[in-house]
């Protein structure tokens, strides 16, 4: 019997005035605000007794942000221009109620689960899920993105009663690999940052065999601090799996890896400013084999059905595991029987603890001998650590001396919602102003080689994105396997079994932080509309999407922040309405900012990642982005607005202002994507891509060059805006909701059938066609000739700038 | 008639055994995943089966060396592997599968099972994942290429696949027995440097066989091309091409029955 532990002692704070009080958070990392502190307060003087250090732990754990999303979650005064009004609940009111709208059927659980989940077929699910892992990857880029990945596959593992991970997807937003200005202290290089998140990613992601076969890449100075690391992964489980229980009586069976001291306060440390101080300990330790073994043992139980619930030990370790799974009933747990990596923790450590490769499983007692055996054959570690009850609290002790006990409906809804104040004012005029004149040609050449659109090759490779045979669609493409495709198509035979079935599906993702500086309403319908139009080019179905919304924003404290936040927020519910795209799970990260050099505020530009599934009913249907050969029609789907608001056109000048693109009617757009799966779904399609940024030029330059076939465009035909008369607005425009599409001629009939033609349908016409020679040739509005480039030249330019800043 | 047992080989950090089993299962195998444990322990035996097949992944994490630590189980399990080799019956071993049969000396092959070969980082220094154009040697006795065309297209992906020889000598026995079974090419069938040789192996070798034949081990992953939308340029017309990888399981197959 070890010595008992000094922090099941009293934990003092009932007599402590607010002063007090946030000093012993600020020096425990506990991020507890007055008024939290005022709540546990009252409530241990109600008990008439001192806390225990490991109840305050594990209350400032679960009371975090990053688990309770307090800021979305909680009243918010908003002032938008004269008008002011009370959002009670941001989430419920944005988020939430739009999916509750748009009702579908095939939407299987929603918000509650590890995951969203989805019908694939009659018989599967499709389980998704995206996080970030910002603050760990600000610090150690390498452990903090390894442990993203660990994370959001136990995620999927820990959803329904288990998922198999058949996809990763991963997304960052860093500084530019050259900057060369000044840093704090303590602060990596943003190239630095990349290349170790990179890695990380790669090494945890290919040695789990999973495939990493979408995301994207955003540079901006504002992350040099505070960069983002969004990790995605989809699962696929049987649908009989989907829902799970605890009853009071089955055990609290802890799997996987060991606890030890590493990722200690990781939950309350991400709503705190990155500084100099930051713990290291924070950051966890990855171990992608372990984290294997627990999947392969995990799954051979369930399919044994040998539990009735699990879940993952995320932030804050066994206490929010545990935590969440007794909520309805009650648990007991005795840390004793917890195995370590090393014997000198103390309790609130066991307790607390974010070691990685973890899981809690409810364990029906006559079904232990068989689980124990199904671990054992993978080598993977079992033990039972305690029981679920009927007494409504959760009861820790360790060798006898309780170190917690606290009533399960004060521990998760015992939370003082704070009221928050948000300011959004309407920006002013948007006539550009500035930069540099650039001929087109110059223009375009720089824009290419842009590092918001220049080639991920020397990302993608390294991650093996064709483990478990079913990437038919991979994100290099054409004729030399390096053009840039707007999605990837899985088809997941390896998982279900069944090489039969053609069916598969496509993740998607929008992203557009420039808009957001603009106006972030319209930024998160411009990303929603991204995400989907990028899955309906490679033939997804854009009529059984769903949507995750990853937000990650600087302080909510600043109500200038919070208002663009609520502004996000009520685009992604317009966007959601306006598609009937329901959001099926979301994350948010707060508090991304930290002190530059200068010791002023650097927040990050409001960021939204809408990432998008949906089934591809056969893939062998499935279409690229390539051109596929000369003598080809080329259509333009959707309508060209002047909308340079934000652009990358307006990056390469240095000009600011203008219009931000607007999506201003979603049925629209979605009436165009709809023709054109029915169209890809008929083989009337050779190729499609979407346009973004750089608009049609960009567009037109990729998919010639990848397919190594030239094209001729002519502005004049573009279904446009009437007003508009000059070439550039033509070429560069991000307006959303447009796709360019190569048919053949024999096809052109049948193809335009797939369209509608009334007030409310999208509009499709033919814009040029597709040429032997490979150059990108464009005729204006006079009938002369803009642009004939090399498409060569056009993909060198492409292809440099990165391998140029990392190799 | 009968569909031969296959054995895929699974231990912690396997995991390519899926898609393996599935290329087994599509022409006519009957494929089981057998943990090394279950060798060991005796509960399955190796000379059940009429095929083994040691599929791609990260055995153990790779740590100490790519394949090492299975390679030395397999050396000390499947004692009954030579016997399994030497009755003619087939062997593959994909990426870290070719990796554990090279460092548990199974090859190149040599009367004492003494290792002779090894593998090392990839010249690039990185772990890569892409399509390579193959050279299948036609004089070479392999059982799993009857059929196939000499130029062939496979992805690879691996961070540790650079062959290294113990010497000069090894590479004319190579030679001189027909065991490199497959080499990295050019899309007209040359040999050349990086990216064609994605790893930088001595003589751009991608794969090698027993001078019998029915053993091969590869770099590149077969099981990732048994469908015709698995080449990466499927939706191209003039790129439409048979799926070779799933000739070779059903050549292993059809040669067990």
């Amino acid at each position: 019997m070890s010595a008992p532990t000094a922090d099941a002692a009293e934990f003092a704070i009932l007599g402590k005035d607010a002063k007090a009080l946030r000093a012993l958070g600020a020096e425990r990392h506990l991020s507890l605000s007055d008024l939290e502190w005022s709540a546990i307060q009252a409530h241990f003087k109600s008990l008439r007794r001192e806390p225990t250090l490991a109840e305050v732990e594990t209350l400032a754990q679960t009371w975090s942000e990053h688990c309770k999303h307090k800021t979305f979650t909680s009243p918010i005064r908003f002032t938008e221009g004269r008008k002011t009004r009370l959002i009670k609940n941001l989430f419920a009111e944005t988020i939430v109620a739009a999916t509750e709208s748009v009702k579908k059927s095939w939407c299987l659980s929603l918000f509650e689960d590890n995951a969203g989940v989805v019908a694939f077929g009659k018989k599967w699910a499709l389980a998704f899920k995206a996080e970030t892992h910002n603050h760990p990857s600000a610090l150690e880029p390498y452990g903090g993105s390894e442990t993203g990945v660990g994370g959001v596959v136990r995620d999927v593992l820990g959803c329904g009663l288990g998922a198999k991970p058949v996809l990763n997807t991963d997304t960052f937003c860093v500084g530019r690999p050259d900057y060369a200005g000044a840093l704090p202290e303590g602060a990596h290089h943003p190239a630095r940052t990349l290349r170790g998140v990179i890695a990380g990613v790669r090494d945890y992601g290919n040695r789990m065999g999973i495939p990493t076969a979408g995301g994207g890449l955003w540079f901006d100075d504002d992350y040099r601090l505070n960069p983002l690391v969004f990790c995605g992964t989809v699962g696929v489980l049987p649908q009989w799996a989907v829902k799970k229980e605890v009853k009071p009586g089955d055990l609290i069976v802890a799997v996987g890896g060991r606890t030890g001291r590493d990722g200690l306060h990781g939950a309350t440390f991400s709503s705190a400013d990155l500084g100099a101080d930051a713990p290291s300990s924070a950051v966890q330790i990855g171990h992608a084999i372990q984290e294997k073994r627990v999947l392969d043992a995990l799954l051979a139980a369930r399919d044994r059905r040998l539990y009735r619930s699990v879940t993952d030990c995320g932030a804050g370790g066994f206490s929010s595991a545990v935590g969440e799974l007794g909520a309805k009933c009650g648990a007991r747990v005795r840390l004793e029987d917890a195995p370590l990596k090393v014997a000198d923790l103390d309790s609130w450590e066991i307790w607390l603890s974010e070691s990685q490769e973890r899981m809690v499983l409810a364990v029906p007692p006559k079904n232990l001998k068989a689980l124990q055996a199904v671990f054992a054959a993978e080598h993977c570690e079992l033990a039972v650590i305690g029981e679920f009850t009927r007494t409504g609290r959760l009861l820790v002790t360790h060798h006898e001396r309780t170190v917690v006990d606290l009533d399960m409906k004060f521990l998760h809804k015992g939370l003082p919602r704070a009221q928050r104040d948000a300011v959004w004012q309407a920006p002013g005029s948007s006539k550009p102003s500035g930069g540099a004149t650039l001929k087109l040609a110059d223009a375009l050449k720089k824009m290419v080689g842009h590092l918001n659109v220049c080639s991920r090759e020397w990302v993608i490779r390294q991650y093996d994105h064709e483990v478990q045979g079913g990437t038919v669609i991979k994100p290099l493409q054409g004729v030399r396997h390096d053009g840039p495709g707007d999605a990837c198509v899985i088809w997941p035979h390896a998982a279900t079994g069944d090489m039969k079935d053609p069916m598969g599906f496509s993740v998607a993702h929008g992203m557009n932080p420039e808009y957001g500086r603009l106006d972030p309403y319209w930024m998160a319908l411009a990303c929603a509309d991204e995400a989907l139009r990028n899955l309906t080019c490679v033939g997804a179905d854009p009529g059984r999407a769903a949507l995750l919304d990853n937000f990650c924003w600087a302080s909510p404290e600043d109500p200038r922040q919070l208002g663009a936040l609520v502004r996000a927020a009520e685009g992604c519910r317009d966007a959601a309405k306006g598609y009937g795209a329901p959001f099926i799970s979301g994350k948010d990260s707060l508090f991304n900012q930290s002190k530059d050099e200068k010791g002023k505020d650097l927040p990050i530009p409001g960021t939204l990642l809408v990432s998008a599934i949906a089934p591809v009913p056969d893939t062998t249907k499935a279409v690229t982005m390539d051109f596929k050969g000369p003598g080809n029609a080329l259509y333009l789907i959707g309508r060209t607005n002047d909308e340079l608001g934000g652009s990358l056109y307006h990056k390469v000048l240095g000009r600011a202002g203008g219009e931000v693109p607007k999506v201003t009617s979603p049925a629209t757009a979605l009436d165009g994507f709809k023709s054109l799966h029915a169209a890809i779904n008929r083989g009337l399609v050779q190729s499609a891509h979407d346009l973004s940024e750089g608009g049609l030029a960009l567009a037109a330059a990729e998919m010639g060059f990848t397919g190594e076939f030239g094209c001729l465009l002519d502005l004049d035909e573009l279904p446009r805006d009437p007003r508009i008369y000059t070439h550039d607005v033509l070429l560069f425009s991000e307006s959303p909701s447009r796709i360019l599409v190569e048919v053949r001629p024999e096809d052109e009939s049948a193809f335009l059938r797939h369209f509608g033609k009334g007030a409310k349908s999208a509009p499709v016409r033919r814009v040029g066609s597709t040429m032997a020679n490979p150059i990108l040739k464009v005729v204006g509005l006079d009938g002369s000739v803009l642009l004939e480039e090399p498409l060569k030249e056009l993909k060198e330019a492409w292809q440099k700038t990165l391998p140029g800043m990392l190799e | 008639m009968k569909a031969p047992k296959i054995l895929v080989l699974r231990a912690a950090g396997t995991n390519c055994e899926l898609e393996t089993a599935n290329a087994f299962k599509l022409v006519g195998g009957a494929p089981e995943l057998v943990h090394i444990s279950e060798l060991k322990s005796g509960k399955k035996r190796l000379m059940d089966f009429g095929v083994l097949a040691i599929p791609g992944g990260f055995s153990y994490g790779d740590d100490v060396g790519a394949g090492r630590v299975l390679a030395n189980q397999v050396r000390h399990t499947l004692t009954d592997l030579r016997q399994f080799v030497r009755l003619g019956r087939p062997v593959i071993g994909i990426c870290n599968g070719f990796q554990v049969l090279v460092k548990a000396g199974i090859l190149p092959h040599s009367n004492a099972c003494d290792q002779n070969a090894s593998f090392t980082f990839n010249d690039s220094g990185k772990f890569e994942a892409r399509w390579v154009h193959l050279r299948l040697n036609t004089q070479s006795s392999c059982l799993f290429f009857k059929g196939l065309p000499e130029m062939i297209e496979l992805p690879v992906a691996h961070g540790e696949g650079k062959l290294v020889l113990k010497s000069p000598r090894h590479l004319e026995d190579l030679k001189k027995t027909k065991s490199i079974a497959l080499q990295y090419v050019t899309e007209d069938g040359k040999l050349m440097g990086y990216p064609h040789n994605p790893n930088g192996s001595i003589f751009n070798i991608a794969g090698l066989s027993n001078p019998e034949g029915n053993v091969l081990g590869l770099m590149p992953h077969p099981e990732r091309f048994i469908a015709v939308n698995h080449h990466p340029n499927w939706t191209r017309q003039t790129y439409r091409k048979a799926a070779v990888g799933l000739e070779m399981f059903r050549n292993a197959v059809v040669h067990a029955r």
